[in-house]
């Protein structure tokens, strides 16, 4: 049946069945293909999106409940202070390496950043410790998120 | 003969590389460079250049690098261009950054032969080929304006893509005089900047390949849309080398957005307009397999097996000395078994590939680090042409070695020439792991010999395991030797008696053994500095003084040693229940070591707190990517220590997705420090580095807590339970 959705502050009419993942929406639908698919059992967070600020899992988040909500995705979190606050650490320091779950990390760590402007390890542990990284980007991720909250990283030893 | 060497030091890489230029097609300046075949088996016909990259600079003075290695992660369209830029004489702000065609000759791989992205090799393999592109390009820029100007070139001076002439203040536009260079011919020699004219290598640089990962704009594989496209959910026979029985497709036909429910040999896949529909699809069928030979296939009968196996005496590697006699009167001697499991690659991107059958061509979308094979597998599959298969690659999300594969291309194309329109096949998580190709099960033996004063004096390894090269690389298998299974069956050491054997010991038919991060390093420095830490703490002696006598032919190993052990702490005591471990590696043309810090609870949970590595992979292109790649690698490895495993029961994989194939996170890694030496040696590989030396420094440290060996992978808590 067809539904509503309000993605970036934009509304979109989507014909699927109520029990479709947003996640397939955004990228099949929408071909908005910025949030990934990693594990379609919220346990990677690599589709992680935003749901009235909020991090949620799009893989197991039927469209039906999230009619009415405001939805942001990777391709606008910059627009928002805290996104775009992360985005540019995670530029400053280099986090990145395949990328491939990058828009999730970005996703719930603006997430954390947004409703807590000054996180401890632990709080960071328990906003990031949802998303994989394959690569093993956690200890740049951890240091990003500290500079986009003001604080300085520890210092990684090179030389 | 020497076995570790067939692929350890493949293949003996000349230096010496072919430059030509051409007139670009469109106009404009090309540079194209091929090396003579290096493989063994592989004649080297000189005279006969088959380019192999390309420097490509239009006249509007846009300059186009068409990188060979895809972007995995590692770094590499960051540092391949730095190579061809620093001699260019342009910034990294300046170029245009392509994904290679798939083409084993003009793409190869400078080390290996054929268009691959693996082994640590892009830089190795690229570091001279890529200067000299560079240096190339600019010699006939400048010579080019030399000429229009009537003066000397050594009067002129490149510089961030203008050649200027700085007596008269002339200059010009690398794209004003592309035609020009484009018709002179190639400089003699091609002298390269020392070290320290350096301005971009060895410098931190920004990875060209970040600004649109952190904004959804990077398009993976899995993230294409060709016109038409459908995508389709993949579901392939549960018992590895099965096949498919029948399928009543009705009530997948019956979910709204499904178009088509096809079968394969060994596969049912559900095509749909969306993945929430194929997916909804394809777990609404009810599927009926034939599991063949491999139903009945488990770990517990594999390890019988391979056990088994492991007691043949085996091909010889390797042989110096007389182990037999050095054996025979040591003074005390250790004989031990390890073993390491099965392992999957987990990319997080899960394996998927795009295809467009028409009757007289193919296009395949996918990531890819082996894209000529899949070209020519589509090929084959089709009956087309392979001038007919075009391959788009992409960025990859992981590679891991899983992409040095071409069974999935195989699969998407079996499905792709049942519909007429381009299908996307994505694999699901629990699909990806199931049927991952996998590194091989290891069971080796292994002893050391002892004399009087503790010093080793002999050293056997026997590996025993499936072979990666005999099916993926013959010509790298060699009298009954798998090169890469026996890669550092000694470590680095200079034993005076030594020998290597390879069993080589199948598993059933439909499991593929297949490079993993690391290669065969993983599973041999996880034995070898397992014993010798055995050896050493039965005779307690010092983890780094016991090494030094062993390296001396290496004294790059010995300094990058002396500096760990400052840097990690090894000399500050630590408290009841903690311990360190050593584990050092020579491999792809580096050298490190790391110390693990670890607690080991009562229950026996092993947490790493600490991992301090340092580095000297000689010139390091980008000084902040090798600590990110020793940082990543770690994590990698350590997942496989804590947690991997694959196992069989009735033919199945019984891991699925990330809860029963676990995989590291954010609050479990530890305070990972990263020293890298400063060297102005030849640049070694680096990506799978510290995931060879992470499971043997924190296996050494859990001894140092607990007193108990572990000698096989991953940790098991119940064995360090305390009674």
């Amino acid at each position: 049946m067809a539904h509503v959705l309000k993605i970036n502050g934009t509304e979109h009419q989507v014909d699927v069945d109520d029990d479709t993942p947003l996640l397939w929406v955004l990228r099949d639908v929408l071909g908005m293909t910025g949030t990934k698919f990693g594990c379609g059992m919220a346990l990677c967070g690599a589709c992680t999106v935003h749901m009235n600020g909020n991090a949620v899992r799009s893989c197991v988040m039927p469209v039906s409940a999230v009619v009415g909500a405001e939805i942001t995705t990777i391709e606008s979190v910059g627009e928002t202070p805290a996104g775009k606050r992360i985005q540019e650490a995670w530029l400053a320091h280099e986090v990145v390496q395949c990328g491939y779950c990058q828009s999730g990390q970005i996703m719930s760590a603006t997430a954390l950043l947004a409703r807590n402007a000054n996180p401890s390890d632990s709080d960071i542990d328990g906003a990031m410790a949802g998303n994989i990284c394959r690569c093993g980007t956690y200890v740049r991720v951890r240091e990003a998120i500290k500079i986009a909250a003001g604080q300085s990283p520890v210092a990684r030893a090179e030389g | 003969m020497n076995g570790s060497q067939h692929m350890a030091q493949p293949l003996g890489f000349s230096r010496r590389v072919f430059l030509k230029a051409s007139a670009a097609v469109g106009g404009g300046l090309l540079i194209s460079f091929a090396l003579p075949g290096l493989m063994r088996g592989v004649q080297a016909t000189e005279g006969a250049f088959a380019p192999n990259a390309y420097v490509r600079i239009d006249r509007d003075g846009r300059i186009f690098l068409t990188i060979q290695p895809v972007e995995m992660g590692q770094g590499t369209y960051t540092s391949m261009p730095a190579l061809i830029a620093e001699e260019l004489e342009v910034g990294l702000d300046q170029v245009i950054i392509a994904h290679a065609p798939a083409d084993d000759q003009r793409y190869a791989n400078p080390m290996l032969g054929f268009q691959v992205t693996g082994g640590s090799t892009s830089v190795p393999a690229n570091w001279t080929p890529l200067r000299e592109a560079g240096a190339a390009a600019r010699i006939l820029l400048v010579a080019a304006a030399a000429q229009q100007w009537g003066v000397a070139a050594d009067s002129c001076k490149a510089q961030r893509g203008e050649v200027l002439h700085p007596t008269s203040g002339r200059k010009f536009g690398y794209g004003e005089l592309a035609d020009a260079a484009a018709k002179l011919p190639l400089p003699e020699s091609l002298p390269l900047k020392e070290p320290k004219d350096f301005k971009l290598i060895g410098t931190a640089a920004k990875r060209t390949d970040s600004p649109d990962k952190v904004n959804g704009k990077a398009v993976f594989g899995i993230d294409v849309h060709p016109e038409g496209m459908k995508v389709a959910a993949i579901m392939l026979c549960p018992v590895v080398g099965g096949t498919l029985d029948s399928v009543d497709p009705e009530p997948a036909m019956a979910v709204r957005g499904v178009h088509q429910v096809v079968r394969t040999d060994n596969s049912v896949a559900v095509v749909a307009d969306h993945m929430g529909a194929a997916r909804k699809g394809l777990a609404a069928l009810q599927i009926k397999w034939n599991g063949g030979a491999n139903a009945k296939v488990s770990s517990a009968q594999m390890l019988e097996d391979i056990k088994a196996a492991s007691m043949q005496p085996g091909a010889q590697a390797r042989s110096e000395g007389n182990v037999e006699e050095a054996l025979a009167k040591a003074a005390k001697k250790l004989e031990v078994t390890y073993h390491v499991p099965f392992l999957a690659h987990a990319c997080l991107e899960p394996v998927n590939c795009t295809v467009h059958v028409r009757k007289d061509a193919c296009d395949l979308w996918l990531g890819i680090q082996v894209p000529a094979r899949a070209k020519a597998v589509a090929a084959q599959l089709t009956g087309l042409p392979e001038a007919a298969v075009q391959v788009h690659n992409h960025l990859i999300g992981g590679g891991f070695g899983r992409r040095l594969e071409v069974d999935f291309v195989a699969d998407a194309v079996k499905i792709a020439k049942q519909v007429d329109y381009p299908v996307k096949v994505i694999w699901s998580r629990e699909e990806d792991t199931r049927h991952s190709t996998l590194r091989p099960f290891h069971y080796n033996h292994l002893s050391v010999g002892l004399d009087e004063q503790n010093r080793p004096i002999a050293w056997t390894h026997k590996v025993t395991g499936g072979s990666i090269l005999a099916r993926w690389l013959p010509a790298g298998f060699i009298d009954g030797v798998d090169g890469d299974a026996v890669r550092d069956a000694c470590g680095p050491y200079a034993f005076p008696n030594l020998s290597v054997h390879y069993v080589r010991h199948e598993p059933p038919s439909g499991i593929l053994p297949a490079f993993w991060r690391g290669v065969g390093h993983t599973q041999n420095a996880f034995m070898v500095e397992g014993l010798l830490d055995e050896a050493i703490q039965q005779v307690k002696a010092d983890p780094f003084e016991y090494r030094y006598p062993l390296l001396q032919q290496h004294p790059r190993a010995i300094k990058v040693l002396e500096l760990l052990r400052e840097k990690s702490g090894w000399d500050t005591p630590l408290e009841p229940g903690r311990g360190r471990g050593l584990a050092l590696t020579h491999c792809f043309g580096t050298f490190a070591a790391q110390v693990a810090e670890v607690t080991v609870s009562p229950n026996g949970e092993v947490k790493v707190d600490k991992v301090t590595s340092v580095v000297d992979c000689g010139i390091a292109i980008n000084p902040d990517s090798v600590v990110a790649q020793m940082q990543g690698g770690t994590i990698f490895g350590l997942t496989a220590v804590l947690y991997g495993n694959i196992t069989f029961k009735d033919g199945q994989v019984e891991q699925g997705n990330f809860d029963t194939y676990r995989m590291l996170r954010i609050n479990e890694t530890p305070v990972i420090e990263t020293h890298v030496v400063a060297s102005s040696e030849s640049p070694g590989g680096l990506g799978e580095v510290p995931t060879v030396t992470i499971a043997p420094a924190v296996v050494n440290a859990v001894f140092a807590a607990t007193g108990k060996r572990l000698r096989s992978l991953p940790i098991d808590p119940e064995e360090l339970r305390q009674a």
